[in-house]
């Protein structure tokens, strides 16, 4: 064998090698976060951890139930309030605007993408908080799932935005053209042929919003007030339920790790296999949603973007 | 025209007219709407890049992007250590990310190809490579920051140090990277390995010398991209990498990044003016980092038209 083929030899082998290394991670991530959690597990039960209602180092109750409706509450108040405006900017950015406009709204988009979750939080905090709480309701402190949920509308905003569009943008033009045929208005086509047509694309596209909502951290520190408490209405008006402090699972990882040991330690490696498994199932979903469509590969991009 | 081919219609179904007319109507106001969730968008936009930088412009002066923080319960000092520990990390995190990303971009492409049909075991390690990487780049980042805090900083006893936070932060950026990379070598034209090999060179020196140089535009848009989300990225670091604003001095030690440093600010020490200001660097980082992308990008599609 010359050494031109020894060395074609070798490369390939440092290819292989590298080509593993994700497999290996994605491995060692599910590996020792959940060995670290084995304690929890065993010495708390499973049921204890779930459903506990109690965060209480000091006293060593370790239930996330709080955290699990926590993360929830905020996730459907994002989706709730990010959702329609999301959609109506995908419409609007595959369907209606001009490209000069196009030009101007689509970076626009991938800016706020790119905006660091920590300037969001901060944002939050100057100017959200004290607005939420003008709101005259006893024991609102403007720290909450509200703020935190306007925040993450507009975090999740061009994720779900930019998958919609291509989703859109993926229906084939001989549809509209069909419809358009056939007399149907411009509004017509677009809500009875476009949107059914895109609609798996559509909702995989909120679905890894919501992936990503559920797997928010800092800015959601910053905002939601972080009380170890079940969210409930502050008064009468169960909407008040929104101004209520809370904490996320992320947020209970993020702010207790690094001074934690022990049993307390591994409950929050317990946490982390909870919001592990939440969003793999979540984002599983969404896979299975557009298995098979082309612009998958283009749905991953935003996921890492 | 319009009004033509409505009285047109309306003389046979006046009936069908006048519902052609609200349906237009319902367009208008419908299609209104939507310039208007534009217009939010955009608006949003405005008023947060626009808050942070005017407020934070405010606290920005030389002294301030020039002294290193001083600690104290109102956040005394400036940034420039934090901006140098982004640098270093940025560059630890990319130094570990690139070659292994670029690598496995590589054999995921462009040996898939043609072993996959000879060897079963090859086709099935791509095939998870792929949903490996599919996974990596679903995983919320907190998760790398708990998995880096386990593996990094406790069991191999890193510590919390630039190694522990790069290392994690190699795992958030590796599936940027390769997924970049494979659509850059993607583009490249078979025609030009075909050539190349056709000459004699090996597959290697196929790759090295004239399919790497090509998606190379590509390469670099992956590896920009990271160096954003290095640059946004916290709460990998608020567990790996310790918090200290000290200039770290080796790769062992700890630090604080600007987005960091901007929490520390806005939550311990409750310094909005100061945290305004390292939020105002930090976008217009940002902002530079998507001018960036754009000129690369705009680079590697007028390459692909000019081999077409």
């Amino acid at each position: 064998m010359s050494v031109r083929m020894i060395a074609d030899k070798t490369v390939k082998i440092v290819l292989f090698t590298s080509a593993i290394i994700s497999i290996i991670v994605v491995l060692a991530i599910g590996f020792f976060i959940f060995r670290e959690s084995i304690e929890a597990w065993t010495k708390l039960g499973v049921g204890e951890i779930l459903f506990g209602a109690v965060w209480r180092p000091g006293q060593d109750q370790y239930g996330i139930l709080a955290m699990i409706i926590g993360s929830v509450s905020v996730t459907f108040g994002a989706i709730l309030l990010g959702v329609p405006l999301a959609l109506g900017c995908a419409i609007f950015l595959a369907e209606i605007a001009p490209a000069g406009v196009q030009a101007v709204v689509r970076p626009a988009v991938q800016l706020l993408a790119g905006i660091p979750s920590v300037v969001y939080g901060l944002f939050g905090m100057v100017i959200l908080v004290p607005l939420v709480r003008n709101l005259n309701v006893p024991g609102n402190s403007g720290y909450g799932l509200l703020a935190a949920s306007i925040v993450l509308a507009v975090m999740i905003l061009p994720t779900i935005a930019s998958i919609a569009e291509d989703a859109i943008r993926a229906v084939p033009e001989n549809y509209r053209h069909g419809s358009l045929a056939l007399g149907a208005t411009k509004w017509q086509t677009i809500t009875k042929v476009v949107l059914p047509a895109g609609k798996s694309g559509i909702l995989a596209g909120v679905i890894l919003g919501v992936g990503r909502a559920l797997g928010e951290t800092m800015a959601m520190i910053m905002v939601i007030g972080n009380s170890v408490i079940m969210p409930k209405p502050l008064s009468g008006n169960p909407l008040t339920y929104y101004l209520s402090q809370a904490r996320t699972l992320t947020g209970n990882i993020a702010v207790e790790i690094n001074y934690a040991t022990g049993v307390h330690e591994s409950a929050l490696f317990a946490t982390g296999v909870v919001l592990f498994g939440l969003i793999m199932i979540v984002n599983a979903s969404a896979r299975w949603i557009i298995r098979g469509q082309k612009f998958v590969e283009k749905a991953n991009e935003e996921q890492v973007c | 025209m319009l009004e033509e081919r409505l009285s047109e219609i309306a003389f046979f179904h006046k009936a069908q007219a006048q519902s052609l007319k609200r349906e237009h109507l319902r367009q208008k106001i419908w299609l209104g709407l939507m310039w208007l969730v534009g217009l939010i968008t955009v608006s949003i936009l405005i008023l947060v890049v626009g808050y942070v930088l005017v407020q934070g412009g405010k606290a920005i002066s030389w002294e301030f992007l020039a002294t290193s923080p001083k600690g104290g319960i109102s956040g005394e000092g400036g940034i420039s250590t934090t901006i140098a520990t982004t640098f270093y990390l940025v560059g630890l995190t990319l130094l570990i990310a690139t070659p292994l990303g670029v690598g496995a971009a590589v054999f995921l492409i462009e040996y898939a190809g043609e072993q996959s049909i000879s060897s079963k075991f090859l086709r099935v390690v791509i095939g998870v490579a792929n949903f490996a990487v599919e996974i990596l780049a679903g995983i919320p980042s907190i998760i790398f920051g708990l998995f880096g805090y386990a593996l990094f900083v406790s069991t191999l006893n890193f510590g919390f140090s630039l190694l522990s936070a790069a290392l994690a932060g190699a795992c958030l950026v590796l599936p940027t990277i390769i997924r970049t990379t494979e659509e850059a070598l993607l583009a490249v034209p078979d025609d030009y390995r075909r050539g190349s090999l056709a000459l004699g060179a090996t597959k290697w020196q196929t790759l090295y010398r004239i399919v790497l140089p090509a998606g190379l535009p590509g390469i670099i848009t992956g590896v920009i991209l990271s160096v954003g989300r290095v640059i946004s990225e916290t709460a990998i670091f608020y567990v790996t990498l310790g918090g200290s604003y000290h200039l770290p001095n080796s790769i062992m030690d700890g630090g604080r990044t600007l987005a960091l440093h901007l929490y520390y600010l806005a939550m311990d020490t409750r310094a909005f003016d100061k945290a305004m200001g390292t939020g105002a660097v930090l976008v217009v980082m940002i902002i530079l980092i998507n001018l960036l992308i754009d000129l690369v990008s705009r680079k590697l599609t007028a390459g692909v038209r000019k081999v077409r």
